[in-house]
């Protein structure tokens, strides 16, 4: 790592006017992506602004249809949160299956959003269940804040406070894991709520995207087979060592007919 | 540099370290508490896993200043009185190590899982450990001093 000094923020306007004041200070919250980036020198902050001990950025609560949770938020917190479980099952999952359990403690809800990888879990919940970012100056919605890889809508000193999910009828999770690292090479979350059937897709493109051909053709039949020969743009998937646009295509395929079929038992 | 206090094994210590110093390297360069290995340095291998305020957590991921105030348990602080852990009783009972380089990292990892769910399932113990490779792939003994540390847990 590169030197850098290390700033414990004390308040919310504390952190933003600090990285607004310093142009190259970063924020961390858990700081399991950022470490490891510092690790191989693929950044160079000035400063590190810690706000992962911010007592307004935790809470989990559930009211008025909406599932709100804290940015600072361990994956580990919210996958055993009685109230995650009860209001969205699949997100207590979700997060359950993020990483491994020394991650799960320390990696938070707010770090994965922000930081917006690619292969990351959380976006396609948040995109799958329309949720809203809520920021310390105004509030996001899912379909703005995400813009492709490791780009969000967040402005300089701008920091994600909360996230308010709308609590669906029923809500699936399908991963399909990189057996060495658990990132996601193709994730589908398939939810069933107030704005209808949306279906979002992590792992697979450059970044969290709405399969909208499969939304139509599961609001007319819910069923895996409404999902055969269906259209999905191949231009945007992901070719790497691990795997062809073309297998991650038909990995979206599968996933998608997985949390089909077991939406149909939720 | 920057001063942080911490607690391990429960004695306190201050120290001046780098802001970008991490857990792991004061644990072992500065405190001289070298059972906690470091394997990967990736956050991949769990090697270095210590609990930090009850939890389990890789600490070649984790600053030195992020654990400023925290309470530190490292494997040298899992034994009492002269007594292992029952963790530790069951990896030798078990015969759970080969080379013994990821032991440390898995019992601080299999003491955090069994507090959490004292009686956990072969698919509960797998997933339990994700975050802790053996490269010797002693996983089958491992899993049964998970099991058997249970037992003498009750």
């Amino acid at each position: 790592m590169f030197e850098f000094s290390y700033v414990k923020a004390k308040s919310l306007p504390d952190a933003s006017a600090f990285v607004t004041a310093h142009p190259d200070a970063k924020l961390m919250s858990g700081g399991m992506t950022l470490i490891p980036t510092l690790k191989q020198r693929l950044a160079r902050p000035t400063h590190l602004v810690d706000i992962g001990g911010l007592p307004e950025l935790g809470g989990i609560e559930s009211r008025d249809g909406q599932l709100i949770i804290g940015a600072a938020t361990q994956h580990a917190d919210v996958a055993s949160s009685a109230v995650v479980q009860k209001a969205i099952p699949a997100l207590a999952v979700l997060a359950e299956h993020i990483g491994d359990p020394q991650v799960r403690n320390r990696g938070t809800l707010g770090g994965s959003v922000a930081n917006n990888d690619p292969a990351a879990d959380y976006p396609a919940a948040v995109l799958g269940l329309d949720a809203i970012i809520v920021t310390n100056r105004r509030e996001i919605a899912a379909a703005d804040f995400f813009q492709g890889m490791f780009a969000t809508a967040l402005e300089a000193g701008e920091i994600v406070v909360r996230l308010r999910f709308p609590i669906p009828r029923r809500a699936v999770y399908e991963k399909f894991p990189h057996p060495a690292s658990g990132y996601a090479m193709a994730g589908v979350f398939v939810a069933d709520g107030a704005g209808g059937l949306r279906v979002a897709v992590t792992g697979a493109a450059s970044g969290v995207f709405r399969w909208q051909e499969a939304e139509l053709a599961l609001t007319k039949k819910m069923s895996p087979a409404a999902l055969e020969g269906l259209a999905l743009d191949m231009s945007d998937m992901n070719e790497d060592i691990h795997a062809t646009r073309e297998y991650r295509a038909n990995l979206v395929r599968v996933m998608t007919k997985r949390a089909v079929q077991k939406l149909a038992a939720a | 540099m920057t001063k942080i206090e911490l607690t391990v094994n429960g004695t306190k210590h201050a120290r001046e370290v780098e802001d970008r110093a991490l857990l792991v390297d004061v644990l072992r360069d500065q405190l001289g508490l070298t059972g906690t290995h470091v394997g990967c340095d990736t956050s991949q291998c769990g090697c270095c896993t210590v609990h930090v305020n009850g939890r389990a957590v890789k600490s070649c991921t984790m600053l030195a200043v992020q654990a400023s105030g925290a309470e530190v348990v490292t494997i040298e602080g899992m034994s009492k009185n002269g007594a292992l852990h029952p963790v530790q009783q069951a990896f030798t009972d078990c015969h759970a190590l080969q080379c013994g380089f990821c032991t440390p990292g898995m019992i601080m990892a299999v003491a955090a899982l069994l507090k959490d769910n004292p009686h956990p399932s072969d698919d509960e113990i797998y997933h339990g450990l994700e975050g802790n490779l053996c490269r010797c792939t002693g996983y089958i003994n491992i899993v049964k001093a998970v099991k058997r540390g249970a037992e003498l847990m009750k």
